[in-house]
């Protein structure tokens, strides 16, 4: 133990302890910028100056490691005026588009120069203008709004380990971006959206589709459908200031209604139905006849980016099953298409996903199954509350409503398709009743329910053991997908690989929290979020995806069995190798040319 | 074994090889071999003897005769007339720029006179491409003593004792960073000598390594001793080619020798080193920063603690030394702390390289004991300012340090001293100014380097510097305003108090101190719009007297801008707005009617837009009608 005074409050901390955590130990808030709890703590902003005493210039105290007698002071005038300069320095490089930026009332940087009181800058003069890049059907890169914080390179770097970011050019001229400032486009970025959420400012913010939707919503030849993705349940509420991780699933569809949707369905019967099919494609596999195991799950379009990018050669262990969202979209055209007598061309499928990858998933040239295109728009959790508010519905007193019928119905194993290992157990529930007739015991899916780094467990099925691992998040797919590659010995029989943090809780298009501690591996609001779901699983009717009428209903009258012709027509897909750098050189705002190119080829919307 | 008359040293340092000393060298010992000398004068390539401005140089020995600017067409006459003839060829000795004499013995000249040569004593005096020279000057023994008479421990406490600080800047004790290090825990541990010497001006690392490899790799094996490391690098920048070659044969030669490598003088002792090349950035001479480009990333540094010493090189305890700093290393191992810590001063032992540099007769390297006051270094050693102009400010420490003025003129040049009137000792770089040299200039061009070199990690550094020269900008080209000069004084302060590491840390010395030394040469840019060394373009105007003009044409036939408008027999008249101000007009009138002098403008109205601005919270005064400029004499 180390002690130390922080504003002549004295403490004891742990060796190792930073100043800062000391500091919040203590109750003191020191304003951060760059850091970013476990992840990002490199000093390079200067918000978070503290007076030490001994030393003759101020000390960041996000990096400084306590030491045994340290006298520190967070909140003399001379630190204040401090920070409060080194602030309107980064202000000076910042445009002031505040009123029409995305992150208006939701930007740290915004935050910090209000709590800071900073009314007009001292030093002004040239500002770093770089061009936006659009290109990318799922982010959006303005680099003018960059800060050099440099979160999104630690992130996608040190936790993803995809490394797009890094800093490119030096000194004033620097910033955050792909290799040869490229645009997102052109790189095996999986799109995940990550770097979005630890974004201070708006330098990275998700394409906005509302407007599609608005256009489709007042075409009254259109008959507008929307899925709702598992996790967003869980929280959309959040946007409205309700607590993390609560379920409003009663008042999502109700507010869905008031933004005039035709029909509201449950995106977790897409998930029961990529249950039937991934089951009854691993049982064929584990019999031999099926393509390689390990199976993989492929519901994360991020996690299949990044298998068709970096690990092509194990894309035959990719289940060949669409996402829930594609699925869903298919059946939309053509299932619901049938029952309710409307020609396919006149329906507009919008899907609400935690994810920002949906969207390039949704314009992937393969996803068109159903004769059109099988999902029109994808909107995120934050675009659907930003259509909310305008629209002026009072979320929090809306009245909880049902899904329509008959896609609205889902069982439990489908909610929890959002929470990490969730896909995992929803398949397990499922494939160990069909082989072994009984239920599988709670205290076995325990086992990946955690929340630890890549979790490991085996189940009997039949007279066979199967081994199962699930990641947490893509960085740790890669570890997985390494021992794959390597296994000599056949280790694993199925595993899960989501991509963000978490997985759909901690998806890219969720709730962004411009807070201290938004980023902890320990994952706080990923939590409380995965919880709501369990919660919501725990309540239903039915918990298994064959038990789920509705699903059984769609094999019977149009699909047939699991992995029939029809099934795999409709529900599946193929993955294929991609570039890591396609090198188009798309990002340089005038190559019209090559944007024209990419639209044909279907990644552009 | 032949018995040479004479041993004739060409200088092969950086300086020298770019005045054509390759071709001095070649045609050399081609005359000496068509006039059959070859059995009795020796030609030995030699490192650097800092006198570079007069190169290229040669010492002819026996006579220690210096001959300076020696052309290949000079060569026939030296081997005929010096070296066979046994006569001094007098027109290519060196002149003193004060009595005009010229000086025939090396030693006798005043900027060698005035030197201690301990750290440079076998630059210009061996050959640094043969182990053997360095062996026959006592070079190895230090190593051998060590490794075989002390304890890691004793070699630390010799350190300690001789009061040696850090030659790359900081000044810090060295025998306590070694202690540190030894000290420290983990395993592997690495030594790295620190060679990215990125001062504009300054060569002292350069010319240790090109002069006198053998000294660094032998005080980095005595450090690897000495705090438990087997492995070293050094950390030279591309940008020195002749070093990274020298260092390669040097390196190749010891472990020949058995100098590096596996059981060193017969103990247990392996130390092995490796060149690692910088790309030249400024910051890699950060220690942090040099550890990450060492490590394949981008050069940028880290907030410290840990210092290298605790979590260094892949994360391993790690010593980093200077290259001038290291090359005391030998000296005072071989003849003890107490010798070395008997030269300099109370708190500032041993000698300083500087690199002489602008308005000084003598520029080049040179070699003083600690605590040599600035006047005998600028006027005995350096000859004075040329052309009888007066000395005005000195810069030490490079873009990092600040100006000293006359008042300064006696103070003793040693760590602690320079840092109390707002310079430092740097690597060692001194430029000196005369009248002519306009200070805010000055500031602005440091303020450009360091903004140039700025990593862009942190916020102060990378914005604050780039303001900064926006300020300068707009004062030096008479847009300043009152309110920039609080600005500037307060952006520097921010910059310097906040920033991450040293670069933005002392980037605002230049600044800060001009600004304490010279504040009235910042008013006179701003309020007076007159830059009084008449250095800043911008505040300049050349006109035309018409009394004195004789219509002669030739200014304006001359002129590059087509500024010049005239007619026969009509007096010249300069459009000043078309004017580049290169000055050529003025050096070409026969009739010397051309002036040059401040350029004025008229004082703005209050324009209704500058009114606006100034209700808008803008600032009215940055508003300059540019145009109208009018010229007085």
């Amino acid at each position: 133990m180390v002690s130390l005074t922080i504003d002549n409050q004295p403490l004891e901390v742990e060796e190792g302890t930073t100043a800062l955590e000391a500091a919040q130990a203590l109750g003191i808030d020191i304003p951060t910028l760059c850091y970013l709890k476990e992840v990002n703590v490199i000093a390079s902003c200067r918000i978070c100056l503290v007076e030490v005493e001994g030393h003759k210039n101020l000390v960041a105290s996000c990096a400084l490691p306590v030491a045994e007698g340290m006298a520190i002071r967070t909140r003399t005038p001379h630190v204040l005026h401090a920070r409060k300069k080194v602030l309107e320095l980064l202000l000076s490089d910042h445009p002031f588009d505040c009123l029409t930026c995305f992150r208006n009332g939701n930007c740290e940087l915004q935050t910090l120069a209000r709590e800071m009181n900073v009314h007009g800058l001292q030093w002004e003069g040239e500002r770093g203008v770089f061009a936006v890049d659009d290109l990318s059907p799922s982010l959006v890169r303005e680099p003018s709004k960059c800060i050099r914080c440099r979160r999104c390179v630690t992130v996608c770097r040190d936790v993803l380990t995809v490394s797009i970011y890094d800093m490119l050019h030096r000194g004033f001229d620097s910033v955050a971006g792909p290799a040869f400032n490229d645009s997102l486009l052109d790189t095996p970025c999986i799109t995940c959206g990550q770097c979005i959420l630890v974004c201070p400012t708006a330098a990275l913010h998700e394409k906005d589709d509302t407007d599609k939707v608005w256009r489709a919503l007042e075409n009254p030849d259109l008959h507008v459908v929307v899925q709702t993705a598992p996790s967003i349940r869980v929280s959309l509420g959040e946007e409205f200031g309700l607590p993390q991780g609560e379920l409003v699933v009663g008042k999502m569809v109700a507010a869905l209604r008031r933004l005039g949707f035709n029909k509201v369905f449950d995106d977790c019967f897409g998930a029961d139905v990529c249950i039937m099919e991934e089951g009854q494609e691993l049982l064929s596999r584990l019999e031999g006849n099926g393509g390689p195991l390990p199976q993989f799950t492929s519901c994360c379009p991020g996690w299949v980016k990044f298998c068709e990018n970096f690990y092509p050669e194990l894309i035959p262990h990719l289940s060949s099953t669409k996402s829930p969202q594609q699925i869903f979209g298919a059946l939309t055209k053509t299932y619901y298409a049938q029952l309710a007598g409307i020609p396919p061309e006149k329906i507009f499928s919008v899907s609400i996903m935690p994810c920002v990858a949906k969207k390039f998933e949704a314009g992937r040239p393969e996803h068109r199954d159903s004769g059109y295109r099988d999902v029109d728009a994808v909107l995120t959790t934050r675009e659907l509350a930003r259509m909310i508010r305008m629209s002026g519905i009072n979320f929090a007193d809306l009245p909880d409503e049902e899904f329509d019928s008959p896609m609205g119905e889902a069982s439990g194993a489908g909610v929890i398709f959002g929470a990490s290992g969730g896909v995992m157990e929803a398949a397990l529930r499922t494939v160990y009743e069909k082989i072994n007739g009984t239920e599988i015991p709670e205290e076995d899916l325990e086992k990946i329910r955690s929340f630890n780094e890549v979790r490991e467990a085996e189940f009997k099925l039949g007279d066979r053991t199967i081994r199962v691992a699930v990641a947490r998040n893509i960085g740790e797919g890669r570890k997985l997908c390494e021992r794959v590659k390597n296994d000599k010995e056949h280790r694993y029989d199925f595993i899960e690989i989501m991509a963000c943090p978490g997985a759909c809780v901690g998806g890219g298009g969720q709730p962004i929290y411009s807070n201290l501690d938004k980023w902890s591996l320990q994952m706080d609001f990923r939590k409380s979020r995965a919880k709501g779901l369990f919660k919501s699983d725990s309540e239903k009717k039915y918990r298994k995806s064959h038990e789920n009428p509705y699903v059984l209903k769609l094999y019977e009258d149009f699909l047939g069995e699991p992995n029939s012709e029809k099934a795999h027509s409709l529900l599946h897909t193929g993955h294929k190798a991609r570039p890591l750098y396609t090198c188009e050189g798309t990002y340089a705002g005038d190559k019209v040319e090559h944007r024209h190119y990419r639209e044909e080829q279907g990644y552009l919307h | 074994m032949p018995h040479y008359r004479h041993h004739v040293l060409v200088c092969q340092g950086t300086g020298c090889l770019s005045s054509g000393s390759t071709g001095v060298l070649k045609s050399l010992e081609a005359e000496i071999k068509a006039q059959g000398l070859n059995d009795q004068v020796r030609v030995v390539k030699s490192g650097c003897f800092g006198f570079c401005m007069q190169g290229p140089v040669m010492i002819v020995y026996p006579e220690g005769v210096f001959y300076t600017k020696v052309h290949p067409a000079d060569v026939p006459e030296i081997v005929g007339k010096h070296l066979k003839g046994g006569q001094t060829v007098e027109r290519l000795l060196f002149r003193d720029p004060v009595t005009k004499q010229p000086v025939e013995e090396f030693g006798d000249i005043q900027f060698f006179k005035g030197q201690k040569r301990l750290v440079l004593q076998n630059c210009g005096s061996i050959n640094p491409e043969n182990i053997e020279e360095y062996i026959a000057k006592d070079g190895y023994f230090a190593l051998a003593k060590v490794l075989t008479h002390m304890t890691p421990e004793q070699v630390i406490d010799e350190v300690k004792k001789s009061g040696l600080r850090g030659r790359g800047g900081g000044g810090f004790p060295t025998g306590r960073k070694w202690e540190f290090a030894r000290k420290a825990l983990g395993e592997p541990k690495y030594v790295i000598c620190n060679a990215d010497e990125g001062d504009p001006g300054a060569f002292m690392d350069r010319s240790i390594l090109e002069g006198d490899p053998h000294a660094v790799l032998e005080a980095m094996c005595i450090a690897g001793y000495a705090v438990g490391a087997k492995q070293g690098y050094v950390y030279v920048r591309a940008e020195y080619p002749v070093a990274v070659k020298r260092l390669e044969i040097a390196i190749e030669q010891a472990r020949t020798k058995g100098l590096l490598g596996k059981k060193l003088f017969g103990t247990d002792f392996y130390f092995n080193i490796e060149i690692r090349l910088g790309a030249g950035a400024f910051v890699c001479g950060e220690e942090t920063s040099l550890i990450r480009s060492i490590q394949g990333l981008r050069g940028e540094p880290r907030p410290r603690p840990p210092f290298p010493a605790a979590e260094g090189l892949w994360g391993k305890p790690t010593l980093i030394n200077n290259v001038e700093t290291l090359a005391n290393i030998p000296h005072i191992i071989r003849n003890g702390s107490k010798a070395f810590a008997a030269i300099g001063t109370e708190r500032s032992k041993g000698t300083k390289v500087f690199a002489l540099a602008g308005k000084i007769h003598n520029t080049g390297l040179i070699e003083v004991p600690m605590g040599t006051t600035l006047r005998e270094v600028i006027f005995n050693l350096g000859g004075g300012i040329p052309e009888g102009k007066k000395f005005k400010a000195a810069q030490t420490g490079g873009p990092s340090g600040g100006c000293l003025t006359e008042e300064h003129l006696d103070i003793s040049l040693e760590y602690d001293t320079l840092l109390e009137v707002g310079s430092m000792m740097g690597s060692g770089g001194l430029i000196v100014m005369d009248e002519d040299s306009c200070m805010v200039d000055v500031a602005r061009f440091y303020l450009e380097f360091t903004r140039d070199e700025s990593c862009g990690k942190c916020t102060p550094c990378r914005i604050g510097t780039k303001r900064m020269l926006e300020i300068l900008t707009r004062i030096t080209e008479g847009k300043g305003t009152d309110k920039d000069l609080t600005d500037l004084e307060e952006l520097a302060q921010v910059v310097k108090e906040d920033s991450l590491c040293g670069l933005g840390v002392s980037a605002p010395n230049p600044v800060l101190s001009t600004l304490r030394y010279f504040r009235h040469e910042y008013e006179a840019h701003i309020f007076a719009k007159h830059c009084p060394a008449g250095v800043c373009k911008e505040l300049q105007a050349y006109a035309i007297d018409p009394e004195m003009c004789k219509a002669c044409g030739i200014c304006r036939r001359e002129c590059p801008s087509q500024a010049i408008k005239g007619a026969p027999k009509e007096p010249h008249v300069i459009e000043t707005e078309k004017c580049s101000q290169c000055g050529l007009c003025l050096s070409k009138c026969p009739f010397k009617a051309i002036k040059r002098g401040p350029r004025t403008r008229p004082t703005a109205p209050a324009a209704p837009d500058a009114l606006i601005a100034g209700r808008a919270g803008g600032s009215p005064e940055r508003i300059h009608p540019d145009s109208n400029q009018s010229i007085v004499h």
